[in-house]
């Protein structure tokens, strides 16, 4: 009896054991940030394609100008109501006080400077590809625009899905360190770029799991509306017969070939897309045209 | 007894008035305004199509058909939006909708972002007879009253 008592703690102690290191929150490879410059220009078309200012400006808030990411706003989902935080480098309410590595932690491994896990509604799982110079001029950016001192608001979420340190097996899980689509030409790795790593088209336009995790199997083959009603499109050549041309121009006007014009969301993604060199926009419907068809 | 006679009496009343939803509107009545707004989007859609065409250098630029697609373009602008976006319609209540609850949570807003497309479509109509340049202008000032309304007033497709 006494042997399998201590047979019972020894496996619950390395049960736990294990737990905590596979949920351990990752850091940064050793001088990722090392030699970047900090370009605040180049920052600001980063900025742009990662659709930052579309989640983390204040509900509501006018799109011309200078953008303020003040946070607040509501993002309704099966495992709670997240809220995106104020991301101004306001000294106390937002960045102010962090470094680039410790933004660069962030980024790309959904991992805040005090070592907590960041829930998946932050696209960190795309953000992880961001290359170290666009890290530096995206912070390099974000620092020239104005700070507010609202205080981020305190996610909405129940139990399990409250316990931070069990984000580590959702990540363990679901973020995969390689990209989905192959890349062949450089138009096609740069439309990759684009869209798997900043633009994180697929986390509104891939179904999910139960426990949402991506299924890469049906990518961008359209999803429910996370936080609301309708669906979003499939926009795989099952579902969408546009010409890369007709791509373009709706990354560009927000007109679609028939001139229906892009709404909701995706009229914040084409605000932010309008602002990229065209070049970007056709890198971007190259990829688009390439997805596997999946009905 | 009496409060409870009463609540029966307001049950009953309720569901008689079931098929006519709180505004005043029955379901069919709704459904029909959502299909009539969607009606009035495809004629805006169609009419753009031709101005737009022209402004891309697609089809050759035509004073005459230019100036007739914006006239009608600016009548669907002006469609009265008291009878249109009846109270009730919204994505989710009734069939074919994807109008946000916000037309009518922020009305003021709304209305604000209608009438810049009615004063746009307006000002096509002369710039669709003055020259192509002037048409190519109003187009992205007119294109850009669209994204305007639907970014915060319309829903994804159902």
């Amino acid at each position: 009896m006494r042997r399998i008592v201590r047979t019972l703690i020894v496996l619950i102690v390395l049960g736990v054991a294990i737990g905590l290191y596979l949920t351990q929150p990752r850091t940064l490879p050793d001088g990722f940030t090392a030699g970047t410059a900090a370009d605040p220009q180049a920052g600001a078309l980063i900025f742009a394609a990662a659709g930052c200012a579309s989640c983390h400006t204040s509900p509501g808030a006018e799109t011309d100008g200078m953008p303020v990411l003040a946070g607040g706003q509501a993002f309704a989902s099966d495992f709670g109501t997240f809220y995106a935080p104020n991301i101004s480098f306001d000294q106390t309410a937002g960045l102010g006080g962090w470094s680039l590595d410790e933004f660069a932690r962030a980024v790309t491994l959904g991992v805040s400077p005090r070592g907590q896990h960041y829930y998946p509604a932050f696209p960190y799982a795309a953000y992880q590809h961001m290359t170290a110079e666009d890290v530096a001029n995206l912070f390099a950016y974000m620092k020239t625009l104005p700070g507010d001192a609202t205080p981020s608001r305190a996610h909405d979420v129940g139990f399990p899905f409250n316990i931070r340190r069990g984000l580590g097996l959702w990540k363990l899980a679901f973020v995969s360190d390689d990209y989905v689509m192959a890349a062949d030409t450089e138009t096609l790795a740069r439309g990759r770029y684009l869209v798997e790593a900043l633009g994180h088209c697929t986390e509104c336009h891939t179904p999910r799991n139960a426990v949402g995790g991506l299924d890469r199997s049906r990518w961008m083959a359209g999803a429910p509306n996370p936080s609301g009603k309708g669906t979003i499109p499939n926009i795989t050549p099952a579902a969408l017969d546009w010409s890369e041309g007709d791509l373009v121009e709706y990354f560009t006007s927000g007109f679609t070939p028939d001139y229906d014009s892009a709404g909701g969301k995706m009229a914040e993604v084409v605000e932010n897309l309008s602002r990229l060199p065209e070049t970007d926009r056709a890198a971007i419907a190259a990829y688009v045209k390439a997805l596997p068809a999946v009905p | 007894m009496r409060p409870f006679s009463l609540s029966v009496l307001t049950l009953v009343a309720a569901s008689l008035a079931a098929p006519v939803l709180s505004d005043g509107h029955s379901s069919k009545a709704l459904e029909a305004a959502a299909k009539a707004r969607n009606a009035n989007m495809s004629m805006i859609g169609y009419h753009m199509g031709v101005l737009g065409s022209m402004a891309k250098g697609e089809a050759p630029y035509d004073a005459a058909l230019a100036t007739a697609a914006a006239e009608n373009l600016q009548a669907g602008a002006a469609m009265s939006r008291i009878v249109l976006y009846l109270e009730g319609s919204e994505q989710g209540a009734v069939a074919g909708s994807r109008a946000k609850a916000e037309i009518w949570s922020d009305s003021a807003g709304f209305e604000k972002q209608a009438i810049a497309f009615e004063t746009a479509a307006a000002a096509m109509v002369t710039a669709a007879g003055t020259d192509l340049e002037a048409l190519r202008g109003q187009m992205q000032a007119l294109g850009g009253t669209c994204g305007d309304c639907h970014k915060p007033y319309r829903g994804p497709r159902n």
